[in-house]
């Protein structure tokens, strides 16, 4: 009962402060977030056991501001589950959210966030700025991009320098390279490149990449659909020319992320695009890995010149039902700063969003994929920004794995697209 | 909880009219004595099939104003959400995930019975390490569907065991054909055990004497089972297969793990609802939820009065003369084991 009212009287002031900031637009945002005191933060499980400590760091410092972390599931699609249940109960047990990128605009269309005045977040300039896109929603601010992450393109530098070719940068590149490398003896039966291209959001994320690096969107900037183009078209053929040539194996329709590192790992594959934690994992030299030490990482290659990247990551909001939401936007930027940026990342070795870091010295010694990540990232996309992006993602995939798996024709694909897109991003 | 009632039935009408006032005393305290179990089982079985059937009478959430925000409140739509089901592409996607849970219930319940007889025969029979393979048998009902799904990923993967084997490069998860054969195996490994448990109960109840006499008057050993064997486990099989049946128009979380959502081979009828769900479409997922669960009574029903499956044990019960009253008492009772599938959709 009592929740119940301190609920209400929570959402009549949120509601108040929603109106100041639409009417108000950056500068009017004040009364929006009100408040200080003890808050929550929601995230996902925290696998390397370094979050308590971010925590503890701003614990210490705020004494009556204390953070409480609740732990999620692992799962990205049990996490979003919870937390928007959550907002559906009008539950204030959630002050901070650790979104997926690609949640924002669903949940800021659902008013299940708050909107954050872009002057209560000091720092937001010297954030990589397709970071800082993937937090909006209609042009307006709505979280705080935390984490980053990019594309890579892992190559066997061992057969490379053997063959006596560089890095490719285009996907011609790329191929020529294979042949040379392939006509070695070591080379025998490795098949030229994989991702992952099994029906889920990797494919999403691997379909965007090829069509975005041949000059296409799937999104246009008036958040329009215009994926019926020839450039995207360009993109797809690319995919469906590398398995119908044989130069991405077979299998590679049932990879995801994992089944497409082991295949590197195992030696299968010359090249791969996979994200920056496949570094660590593939230079071990504790007998997991039969590549430590034979591979190099480089931006991922496009048509024409150097590839475009989907962007990941994690950004935090607030929750629209929050108490306290003053503490939470403070907390945020403590977690946004520099400071905590580098301490996270030489903790969890996550990709941060803080431009300046990807060239610190002390990280570029540590994490040497820093430079071709910030490559990654700085060219890099956000995947559509659309309110519908469970329905969206699953159209895409639809007609990629069409495409690639059941040997539908590219352009017929693109275009059922196009008209499936129609219909679920009405604007 | 559906035998409570009946016995009450029984003896009143059986002692109805000698002793009335007696009986009327009994039926107030029976009353009195019940109700806290009947406004439980209201509380957790009725109100959440009233509110799924409601929910699925509305929409919500699916307009944008002209700032961008989801218009709020959600509005009356009649039975659009069911006519939405079976009209536009969405019906062609329902029409295939409503083949594929027939498909997988009567291919998967089929082999499942054959294999469970076969298994509970075999467990039956005295041999030295018996005990061993009894636990073999029963080590895959034990372990969690999602847990084995996870499993036969593993076997059935590019590289995996199940490609070795064959010498094949059959790439089992993806769509297709290939992937509709991953669950049937996959399920009967898991519940075969499940109809061999049962029957096996129904085995050890059959006394040693009839086999002895069979034996004598010279029966084979396919005699045997044909007029004996059979007989006597049917009662323990039908309910068995009932439920395996009941349990494999639900199916999900097999072909979800195994070989992933969205896949048009695989997709089934509670996958349907559970996507609606997934995208905050409350509405239509209850409608889905709702289709699925007539669909389950429908078939119960149908199975229960083709061949008289003893549900609720009525039949051990039932007096001679009595068959027509016991035969409605038992399809009364008949929803009670789907009502889990309205609560699992209308839950989300």
């Amino acid at each position: 009962m009592a929740l119940g009212v301190a609920g209400s009287l929570v959402l009549l002031a949120s509601a108040c402060g929603g109106d100041d900031g639409s009417s108000g637009g950056s500068s009017g945002g004040a009364g929006a977030l009100e408040g200080r005191g003890p808050i929550t933060f929601a995230t996902g499980k925290d696998t390397s056991g370094f979050l308590p400590k971010q925590v503890a760091a701003w614990n210490s410092q705020h004494p009556t501001e204390k953070v409480e972390i609740k732990e999620l599931p692992e799962d990205a699609d049990a996490q979003r589950q919870q937390m928007v249940q959550n907002a559906q109960n009008k539950s204030d047990a959630f002050s901070v959210l650790n979104m997926d990128v690609v949640w924002t605009s669903e949940f800021a269309a659902n008013q299940w966030i708050t909107q954050i005045p872009e002057d209560k977040v000091p720092d937001l300039g010297k954030l990589i700025p397709a970071t800082v896109e993937t937090a909006k929603y209609r042009d307006k601010l709505y979280a705080v991009p935390i984490t980053s992450d990019g594309g890579l393109l892992y190559y066997r530098s061992d057969l490379l320098t053997k063959a006596g070719v560089e890095a490719p940068k285009t996907w011609d590149e790329m191929l020529a390279a294979c042949l040379k490398v392939q006509a070695l003896p070591e080379a025998k039966g490795m098949s030229c490149y994989a991702g992952q291209f099994e029906k889920y959001e990797g494919l999403t994320v691997n379909f965007s990449e090829a069509i975005n690096s041949a000059g296409g969107v799937i999104v246009d900037k008036d958040g329009k659909p215009n994926v019926d183009t020839p450039e995207a078209l360009a993109g797809l053929q690319e995919l469906t020319k590398g398995f119908s040539t044989g130069a991405i194996p077979k299998a590679a329709v049932t990879y995801k992320e994992e089944e497409s590192r082991r295949a590197f790992q195992e030696g299968k594959l010359l090249f791969l695009r996979n994200w920056p934690y496949v570094y660590a994992l593939a230079g071990k030299t504790d007998g997991s890995s039969k590549i430590a030490g034979k591979f190099g990482v480089a931006p991922l290659p496009g048509k024409t010149g150097p590839g475009v990247s989907s962007l990941g990551g994690h950004d935090y909001a607030i929750s629209q039902f929050a108490k306290n939401k003053a503490t939470a936007v403070d907390f945020i930027n403590f977690m946004a700063s520099e400071e905590r940026q580098k301490a996270n990342i030489q903790g969890t070795s996550q990709a941060p969003t803080y431009a300046s870091l990807y060239d610190d010295p002390e990280l570029t010694k540590a994490f040497p994929y820093l430079a071709p990540l910030k490559a990654s990232i700085l060219g890099a996309q956000p995947r559509p920004r659309v309110v519908k992006y469970g329905d969206v993602t699953a159209a895409i995939q639809t007609a990629a794995y069409d495409a690639l798996k059941n040997g539908k024709d590219p352009k017929q694909a693109l275009s059922e697209l196009q008209t499936k897109l129609s219909t679920l991003i009405t604007q | 909880m559906s035998e409570s009632a009946p016995v009450n039935n029984r003896t009143e009408s059986k002692a109805g009219k000698r002793v009335t006032s007696f009986n009327e005393g009994t039926g107030r305290l029976a009353a009195i004595l019940l109700s806290p179990t009947l406004i439980v089982l209201a509380l957790v079985v009725l109100y959440p099939i009233v509110s799924a059937l409601r929910e699925s009478l509305y929409t919500s959430g699916q307009r944008l104003d002209a700032n961008g925000f989801i218009v709020k409140g959600s509005t009356f739509v009649g039975l659009d959400n069911y006519s939405a089901i079976f009209h536009g592409d969405t019906a062609d996607r329902f029409w295939t995930a409503f083949y594929n849970t027939t498909f997988f219930t009567v291919v998967c319940v089929v082999l499942e019975t054959v294999l469970g007889v076969a298994m509970a025969l075999i467990m039956h029979k005295a041999f030295r390490g018996r005990s061993v393979v009894r636990a073999a048998i029963l080590v895959p009902w034990a372990i969690p569907t999602v847990v084995s799904a996870l499993l036969w990923k593993w076997i059935f993967q590019a590289d995996g065991i199940a490609n070795t084997l064959l010498g094949s490069q059959i790439l089992w998860s993806t769509d297709g054909w290939q992937a509709k054969l991953s669950i049937i195996v996959a399920d009967t490994w898991k519940t075969a055990p499940f109809i061999g448990l049962l029957v096996l109960a129904g085995l050890q109840t059959i006394p040693a004497e009839v086999y002895e006499a069979a034996k004598v008057d010279g029966a084979s050993v396919l005699q045997t089972f044909r007029r004996i064997t059979l007989p006597l486990v049917k009662p323990a099989l039908l309910v068995a297969v009932l439920f395996r049946i009941l349990d494999t128009l639900r199916i999900f979380d097999l072909p979800f793990v195994l070989v992933g959502p969205h896949k048009p081979s695989v997709e089934t009828l509670s996958m349907l609802g559970y996507d609606e769900a997934f995208n905050t479409r409350y509405g239509p997922a209850a409608a889905y939820a709702t289709v699925l669960f007539v669909y389950v009574a429908a078939v119960a029903y149908v199975f229960v009065k083709l061949l008289g499956a003893d549900v609720i044990g009525e039949a051990r019960a039932k007096k001679p003369g009595g068959g027509g009253r016991a035969q409605r008492k038992r399809d009364a009772a008949l929803p009670a084991p789907a009502v889990g599938v309205t609560s699992v959709g209308g839950g989300m």
